[in-house]
């Protein structure tokens, strides 16, 4: 009907080119996205590495990491900014995909791990083994692990009803959030000094002890989780189309969905062991990169690379651009939390679908 | 022409411990166009989603070419059998095109990704539909009968021999109805897809049928060509409704006429004299 209007071609084109033409100027969209995001990235990464109390060159840094010594700089980029920002890279890039991995399936953006309660599951934990049973190092963390999958099986359970529908499992993840926050509370007030100061890591989300030692751990989980959770990204496209749609497909939803949760709730609760419930990031990752990359594919990788990039800037920001250093927990957060209002006011206005 | 036979064997399916039909056994001619018509709730909804192996069945079996269904691995099921959900959902911002290449999902794997051959069959479905002019809007902004344009379309990119659609009209108004039927039975006559479908309006069924399937409270009623089994001690016994039935002055199918209590001016007028 519209025919007239599209410019004739002189040769009839091979079946399938007006599609390609269309979807390859789709993904060079996004690749160019991934691009930015990746530069972007690497930029973060070098000034992170230079910036500092004292500030060394980006060659002086190359040296370093070259394994030259270089006196005066050695002991600050290798021991102390190195291991810094490598925990920032991966926890970030844990936080920013198991968010979005929620997010896409619940389809609803706020039903990602850090406000439903996962997130909050796994600082409770860290924080009752700390003051009531003086835990700490790997078994400290691998409670917190535990704990925030356990929370997620419970949330999970208690929204079940012939299947999990994404508005109830939020509302029940945000009761169970509210009810671990006061076994926090009342964990800390029973605390001591050094606990309480010991725990209150668990609760801001920071960098400031991450050394090489919780590194090797760190980064073994997420050369796990993540590839896995990228090999199930493909089960995740289809479960968007809904449950019908993604078994026509030949993709088994309720398996994928549970294999896509227990994944993404290891990815999100590893990240919180290594460096607290960083605020937001798991929840502004994911509707960042849709704004980037719109409608082009997967959400995973573009999620993946913004949520390491709140981290290390939020870091970067709380440490030296502020009059006091903050942990990166509260530059998120004061990052986030006026999204989640305008996402709670959009969510009433249209009656409570998103 | 489809050479795949889909067939219910003395199927009784429910939910819980609901039982929505009983004891079914129905075959599925190859290659034709079959509806399954009946009042709400009577399980034709559930009938088809048993068929599409969305619902286990309690007891019998449902077989796609002789095997039962719930045997054969889900990702050989979808190349054979594709199925148009009454409500899909579609990611936002997505591009039409990109929606509809999803239905290829089935003819990729770990390592066969996207070829030309996917972006062939995406063009093919596009154009079956009449949306190709519409391939890189997103699919938020098309409206109600466009949209179920392009979840037929996905359900085409998948290329399966039998498709099955659950009330593919629901949503649309007439003339889009019209449509969507005229484009199923293109797709049937060109390609020989076996398609099954639910259809609330029984004209439409008497139309576009070959195979008319009629149920009530969950079990078969009546089954054949809508000539030989509209009559209206069908319609009486199935919807509960008085009717006449005539012949359909343009395709002439049955076309049942209801009667209802009021505007009745011609109570008595006779079946099958509204041919001419």
């Amino acid at each position: 009907m519209t025919a007239a209007l599209v410019p004739v071609a002189p040769e009839t084109p091979a079946p399938g080119a007006r599609v390609a033409t269309g979807r390859r100027a789709r993904s060079r969209r996004r690749r160019t996205v991934l691009a930015v995001l990746v530069a972007a990235l690497l930029v973060v990464l070098v000034v992170t590495l230079c910036v500092g109390e004292r500030s060394y060159s980006p060659l002086q840094v190359l040296r370093v990491l070259t394994g030259e010594t270089v006196p005066g700089a050695s002991f600050n980029i290798e021991t102390i900014r190195l291991p810094r920002m490598l925990s920032g890279l991966l926890v970030g890039l844990g936080f920013g995909m198991g968010g979005v991995v929620f997010q896409t399936m619940l389809r609803n953006p706020l039903a990602s791990p850090d406000i439903i309660g996962v997130s909050a599951g796994s600082s409770a934990a860290a924080v009752v083994a700390i003051t009531a049973f003086g835990m700490s190092g790997t078994a400290l963390s691998l409670v917190a692990v535990a704990a925030g999958v356990a929370v997620a099986g419970a949330i999970y359970a208690l929204s079940w009803r012939r299947g999990v529908q994404g508005a109830r499992l939020v509302l029940i993840g945000i009761a169970v959030g509210s009810m671990l926050d006061s076994v926090i509370a009342y964990a800390m007030t029973r605390a001591g000094v050094y606990d309480a100061a010991e725990a209150l890591r668990w609760l801001t989300g920071s960098l400031n002890s991450a050394f090489w030692a919780g590194l090797g751990p760190l980064a073994a989980a997420m050369a796990v989780l993540l590839p896995t959770l990228l090999a199930l990204s493909r089960r995740l496209s289809a479960l968007q189309l809904g449950d019908d749609s993604a078994s026509s497909l030949g993709v088994r939803p309720d398996r994928s969905r549970l294999a896509l949760l227990l994944v993404a709730v290891a990815v999100v609760a590893v990240a919180t062991a290594a460096a607290g419930p960083i605020a937001f990031v798991a929840f502004l990752s994911g509707p960042i990169a849709h704004r980037l990359v719109r409608g082009t594919g997967s959400l995973l990788v573009p999620s993946a690379l913004v949520g390491a990039l709140l981290v290390l800037v939020g870091d970067l920001v709380g440490q030296h651009l502020l009059v006091a250093r903050f942990p990166v927990g509260v530059v998120t957060g004061v990052l986030g939390a006026p999204y989640l209002l305008w996402l709670l006011a959009r969510t009433n206005r249209s009656g409570g679908s998103l | 022409m489809s050479t795949h036979t889909l067939a219910v064997e003395a199927a009784t399916i429910g939910y819980d411990e609901r039982v929505v039909v009983h004891e079914m056994t129905l075959e599925v001619p190859a290659g034709r166009i079959t509806t399954i018509v009946g009042a709400n709730a009577c399980g034709k909804s559930t009938l088809l989603r048993a068929m599409a192996r969305l619902l286990k069945v309690k007891a019998g079996r449902v077989l796609l070419d002789g095997r039962a269904i719930d045997q054969i691995p889900s990702r050989e099921v979808a190349t054979v059998l594709g199925l148009l959900p009454q409500t899909p959902v579609s990611p936002e911002g997505i591009a039409v095109a990109d929606l509809v290449g999803r239905g290829r999902y089935p003819h990729q794997g770990w390592f066969r990704r996207w070829t030309a051959q996917d972006d062939a069959a995406v063009e093919e479905a596009l154009r079956a539909t009449d949306i190709l002019d519409l391939a890189d809007r997103p699919v938020d902004e098309l409206s109600g009968g466009q949209r179920q344009r392009v979840w037929i379309a996905m359900a085409l990119a998948q290329q399966t021999d039998v498709l099955l659609l659950d009330e593919p009209t629901t949503f649309l108004d007439v003339a889009h109805q019209v449509e969507v039927l005229d484009l199923l039975t293109d797709l049937n006559r060109r390609r020989g897809t076996t398609i099954v479908m639910v259809l609330h309006d029984l004209n439409l069924a008497a139309r576009y049928t070959d195979h008319l399937v009629a149920l009530r409270e969950g079990r078969l009623v009546a089954q054949g060509a809508p000539r030989d089994v509209v009559t209206p001690a069908l319609v009486e016994e199935v919807f509960g409704m008085t009717a006449r039935v005539i012949d359909d002055p343009v395709s002439g199918t049955p076309l049942v006429v209801p009667v209802g209590r009021h505007h009745a001016t011609n109570p008595q007028v006779e079946t099958h004299d509204l041919a001419g």
